[in-house]
């Protein structure tokens, strides 16, 4: 009797998230949950200046408060050798500053104390006398003639650029452009923002004197990079560290670096020989941790009258702020930027990039992406509008024409990288069905007769997830594959663990749901374990839409694997040999007469108690899983708004969403994702932007000026779907939850200057802000840059 | 949260918070709803020596109106209070206008109308509304009590006139000359923002004739602004399309905003402009509708 697969929770099934009857009922375990005996808090005092040199820091009075156990300082860790530490871009960064402050917020002492209140009064006891410097907050500051040089701690520093570093072809385009009817410009910028998980960062390090063996609780996307890291900086033995990512509130990139805190509490344990745990306050998240975005784009478009893109130049000035510490794959220096364009049929391109250093917050980490995809798919899309416009060419039809089409695959792009699969006309097709595209233009032209502004934005594209092959992509060294270890109980329960790490993604639902595909054993049947160093196998971690594209294809393998030996174990105790049976989900039945068979949990008590001679007993195995190349899902987002002309606020009056991710292991965690990712796409292109005054004071260190949308202003969104499946993945996945907010905010931001459209205005930069898109409006001029801040706050 | 070390006390008669507050010189604040003041301990920018919590007070969460039309809030009347009081729309237009406005549902529960006019945030809600209204503040010393014209209240950002000593226990608006109508106008960019621009306006009419009338602006001083001279130029008339402009024109006038990340002086005073012509055009469709 055959299994319904969508009954046993396999691919498909709209399953309810197992692990959301322990959050919503406030029984969630997080690093701030978990209490040891003897336990110390520990608490960091920051940088009130961003760029200073410090002349002394006086922690006497600070020591002097009952119950304070240590005071330590950049002196104290440079005598150990840990006052800087490695970046995941090749760079160092301070762990406690010793020489200068270079950011405002920047670690500067930490105390440990019996409770987190004393804690919090001795950091305001401590005295830092600092010089102020002069700040540099932006590339043209930091690039200027005679700035100051922020990393004069490194040796052939002499200047504040971090790299420059190009990539495509350079002669082939010139020569496009050379032969070009039309060359279309475009410059823009990519605030700064902030992933701003709700949990913040914190860890718990328990150095066991008893055993030297290091124990860290920590919010952590990428618990094995972890381990290996503190065993390089710290010079601990790998095998004596234990990283524990308990649950996580939230991760989006934040939590995939190292920080400071995490480096101080260990050491503080190490000292103590106790427990000592650090929570992150929501400000010193804000403004001290890895950040996105704060990225300048300008380009050109060469362009046939007819509207065929014949190439492509591009140029990134990025903010890195004081540390390089992006977390990407090593052979990259501005991330994926260069998988731009990547789903339009463009002959050539080329791509320069200038990295720089500034007196702001380090990080440059993938916040719901896939290392700078957002910032360039953001600029792909605004590009191409940006052409429709000066050919004079519908934004629907310019994109339809340049599209790669369903049979050219695989493509590879201007850029290099390898397209494999979509229908991206397919996709846009149904988008512009579901928005009532036409009827809309309509209805636009009559308003404006009536002095009313709406305006349409498309965004469409492809992007990379799921990193990534070993060939071309590592961390550190460490080659991106993952992995998973399933171990079938004799009772036909199993136990799954990743080397991925969940922070809200699902994998708890999802992988049993993979298993239950390939296995037929329900997916309440399966548990799955992820972020225990001690347990789970090794892996990469979760962040760039990976999961699913490796871990996920992981579990699916090992799954086969098990599933082979099952058929061994089946076959004997069908007694015929392998070849005389068949497998349908959940059961191997003899070919010849198939009402004679045994399911997978009897092969599962088999394995235990009656088990072919010679075969090694029981039921479990693991796989590591190298994937052939990305996965590549397409998106196709529609908003249509309304622009209020005396005061600027704008409106979303539609939005559709038609994701492209594969097929889809639970829809409705799919669509969760979709949702999710779009709510942020919103929140960048409309209040969500981290700035700087000219002294390099942080606005945006706390929510009432860093503006996260509630679910007030929040617009609904329709989602519609294409399925075509990854073809290299094994069950033809591909990644998802990153799509929205990379495609998105482009929709948005078109839509707006749709309804603006007159002569001049080319360009508003986000935040659309209503004074920002008023001023667009009245001035008839581009309104371009961070939003202005008043430098006497 | 780990804010500085406080005492705290609970006192179960307003005599006994007055006082508490006596005693401790000015080392105190008083805890009402805590939505603003909560915060700012956590922060540490405020770090008072004791925290006097008026919520063991009985009979001070009134609001209504006197047989008079005298309309009145006690110290621990919610914004929720007014939020969801059916009557207040035709009692108090303006307060009905403002009341789903005050930051969001979560605050609104627990903050209190008294204690946000205390904490005197330029960019506070009610501050203008109830200039706009002509109202007062009572506070309590130990000498007993005054009303002070929210006019004066405020002396300054996050300053008011109270002595150490005095405790803020009721706002009232005098009743109306004639029928009371009004709007408030909140340019935010999320719900919870503080106001860019704040509007509050309220006119009283005999028939279509403004009897009296007011206009508070909030987000765009040093402090909340009455202005009450652009307000004074519609006494005695008929609203129309003319002196609805001057009267919008007068107001941004009296505005002082400051660009900042928010928008630029310029449109905010825009702003002020657009919002009192919007609330004053809305009125006069009705009361011509009504005559």
């Amino acid at each position: 009797m055959t299994v319904d697969e969508v009954k046993i929770g396999g691919l498909g099934a709209k399953r309810r998230r197992v692990e959301d009857s322990r959050f919503i009922r406030g029984m969630g375990n997080y690093v701030d949950d978990i209490t040891l005996p003897g336990m110390l808090h520990m608490e960091i005092l920051r940088s009130p200046l961003a760029h200073a040199r410090i002349k002394s820091v006086d922690a006497s009075a600070a020591l002097a408060i009952p119950g304070v156990q240590l005071v330590l300082t950049g002196e104290l860790l440079a005598s150990r050798n840990l006052a800087w530490m490695p970046t995941l871009s090749y760079d160092t960064q301070a762990v406690l500053a010793t020489d200068k402050v270079r950011f405002q917020g920047q670690e500067v002492a930490c105390v440990v104390a019996d409770d987190p209140y004393i804690a919090k009064d001795a950091c305001e006891a401590i005295v830092v006398d600092y010089e102020a410097l002069p700040v540099i907050v932006n590339p043209t500051q930091a690039t200027a003639n005679g700035a100051p040089v922020i990393r004069d701690d490194k040796e052939n520093q002499h200047d504040n650029v971090i790299f420059d570093w190009e990539v495509g072809d350079q002669d082939g385009t010139d020569r496009a452009f050379a032969a070009a009817d039309v060359v279309s410009e475009l410059e823009l910028h990519y605030p700064r923002s902030h992933p701003s998980p709700i949990e913040t960062c914190g860890s718990i390090a328990d150095f066991d004197r008893a055993t030297s063996k290091l124990t860290v609780y920590m919010t952590t996307q990428a618990p094995h990079i972890i381990r290996a890291a503190v065993s390089m900086v710290a010079e601990i033995p790998e095998h004596m560290i234990r990283i524990v990512s308990p649950d996580l509130g939230g991760g989006f990139g934040n939590k995939v670096p190292i920080y400071p805190g995490y480096v101080v509490s260990i050491l503080a344990s190490i000292l103590l020989e106790r427990p000592v745990k650090w929570i992150e306050d929501k400000t010193g998240n804000l403004i001290s941790t890895g950040f996105g975005r704060d990225i300048y784009l300008r380009g050109q478009m060469a362009l046939r009258n007819d509207g065929k893109i014949l190439g492509v130049r591009m140029h990134t000035d990025s903010d890195h702020g004081a540390f390089f510490s992006d977390a990407q794959p090593t052979k990259f220096k501005i991330g994926l930027m260069h998988a731009a364009f990547a789903c339009y049929d463009i002959p050539v391109a080329h791509l320069t990039a200038r990295g720089v250093y500034t007196n702001k917050a380090p990080g440059g980490v993938a916040y719901r992406c896939s290392f700078r995809i957002t910032e360039a798919m953001f600029f792909q899309e605004r590009m191409v509008q940006a052409a429709a416009d000066d050919l004079g060419l519908d934004q629907a039809e310019i994109r339809r024409l340049n599209f790669v089409k369903d049979d050219d695959f695989p493509h590879r792009t201007p850029f290099g990288f390898l397209t494999d699969s979509g229908q991206y006309g397919k996709c846009l097709d149904i988008g512009l069905e579901a928005i009532g595209y036409e009827d809309f233009l309509k209805q636009k032209e009559e308003a404006r007769k009536n002095g009313r502004l709406l305006g349409i934005g498309i965004s469409t594209m492809t992007e990379p997830l799921g990193a990534g092959n070993s060939r071309e992509y590592d961390i550190l060294g460490i080659k991106m594959f993952d992995s998973a270890e399933l171990r079938v109980h004799m009772t036909g329960k199993a136990l799954l663990r990743t080397g991925a790490k969940s922070q809200g993604q699902g994998h708890e639902t999802t992988w049993a749901q993979i298993v239950a595909h390939e296995l037929g054993i329900p997916a309440d049947d399966v548990v799955v374990e992820e972020g225990d160093t001690d347990t789970a196998p090794f892996g990469m971690g979760t962040y760039a839409s990976r999961s699913t594209p490796v871990a996920g294809a992981a579990v699916s393998m090992v799954s086969r694997k098990i599933r082979a030996k099952a058929r061994k174990i089946a076959a004997h105790l069908l007694e015929v040999s392998e070849e005389d049976i068949e497998w349908e989900l959940g059961r191997f039945y003899l070919r010849s007469s198939p009402d004679s068979g045994v399911t997978i949990q009897e092969c599962a008590m088999a394995a235990y108690s009656n088990l072919p001679d010679g075969m090694e007993p029981g039921l479990e195995n693991n796989a590591y899983y190298d994937p052939p190349n990305l996965t590549w899902p397409f998106g196709c987002y529609i908003a249509t708004v309304e622009v209020d002309p005396l005061t600027g606020v704008w409106d979303v009056l539609n939005f559709v969403a038609v994701d492209d991710c594969g097929v889809r292991i639970n829809p409705m965690i799919v669509e969760g994702q979709i949702m999710g990712g779009l709510a942020e796409a919103y929140a960048m292109a409309n209040m969500q932007f981290i700035t700087f005054d000219s002294e390099g004071n942080c606005v945006g260190s706390n929510y009432m000026d860093y503006l996260l949308p509630t679910s007030w202003e929040t617009p609904g969104f329709e989602l519609h779907e294409v399925v075509t499946p990854c073809p290299h993945h094994p069950i033809g996945a591909k990644g998802v939850g990153e799509c929205a907010t990379v495609g998105g905010p482009a929709a948005f931001v078109t839509a707006v200057r749709d309804a603006l459209k007159g002569p001049g205005v080319r360009n508003i930069d986000m935040p659309l802000l209503p004074d920002r898109v008023y001023e667009a409006l009245t001035e008839g001029h581009d309104v371009s840059g961070s939003p202005p801040v008043r430098t006497d706050l | 949260m780990y804010p500085a070390r406080f005492s705290y006390e609970a006192p179960e008669t307003i005599e006994a918070a007055v006082e508490l507050l006596g005693g401790a010189r000015g080392e105190a604040r008083v805890l009402a709803g805590g939505q603003s003041l909560v915060p700012m301990m956590k922060l540490r920018f405020a770090s008072p020596e004791t925290l006097i919590d008026i919520n063991n007070i009985p009979g001070l969460a009134y609001h209504g109106a006197d047989p008079d039309g005298t309309y009145r809030i006690g110290a621990l009347c919610r914004h929720v209070d007014l939020e969801k009081d059916g009557d207040l729309g035709t009692l108090q237009p303006t307060m009905a206008a403002a009341a789903p406005l005050i930051a969001d549902p979560i605050v609104r529960m627990r903050g209190t109308v008294v204690g946000s006019l205390c904490h005197a945030d330029p960019q506070g809600d009610w501050a203008s509304v109830m200039g706009a209204l002509g109202g007062s503040v009572v506070a309590q010393g130990p000498n007993g009590r005054r009303s002070i014209p929210c006019v004066d209240f405020v002396d300054g950002p996050f300053q008011n006139v109270l002595e150490p000593d005095e405790l803020a226990i009721e706002a009232f608006v005098p009743a109306p000359v004639g029928t009371r109508a009004g709007g408030y106008l909140k340019l935010e960019r999320r719900v919870g923002d503080f106001a860019t621009v704040g509007v509050a306006v309220s006119v009283e009419f005999s028939g279509t004739q403004v009897t009296r009338a007011g206009i508070g602006l909030t987000g765009v001083g040093a402090s909340t602004i009455c202005a009450g001279a652009a307000a004074e130029m519609l006494v005695g008339e008929e609203l129309n399309g003319d002196n609805i402009a001057r009267a919008a024109g007068h107001a941004a006038e009296m505005s002082q905003p400051r660009s900042d990340h928010r928008g630029s002086e310029a449109y905010k005073r825009h702003i002020v402009a657009t919002f009192v012509t919007r609330i004053l055009s809305s009125l006069q469709r009705t009361t011509q509708e009504v005559a």
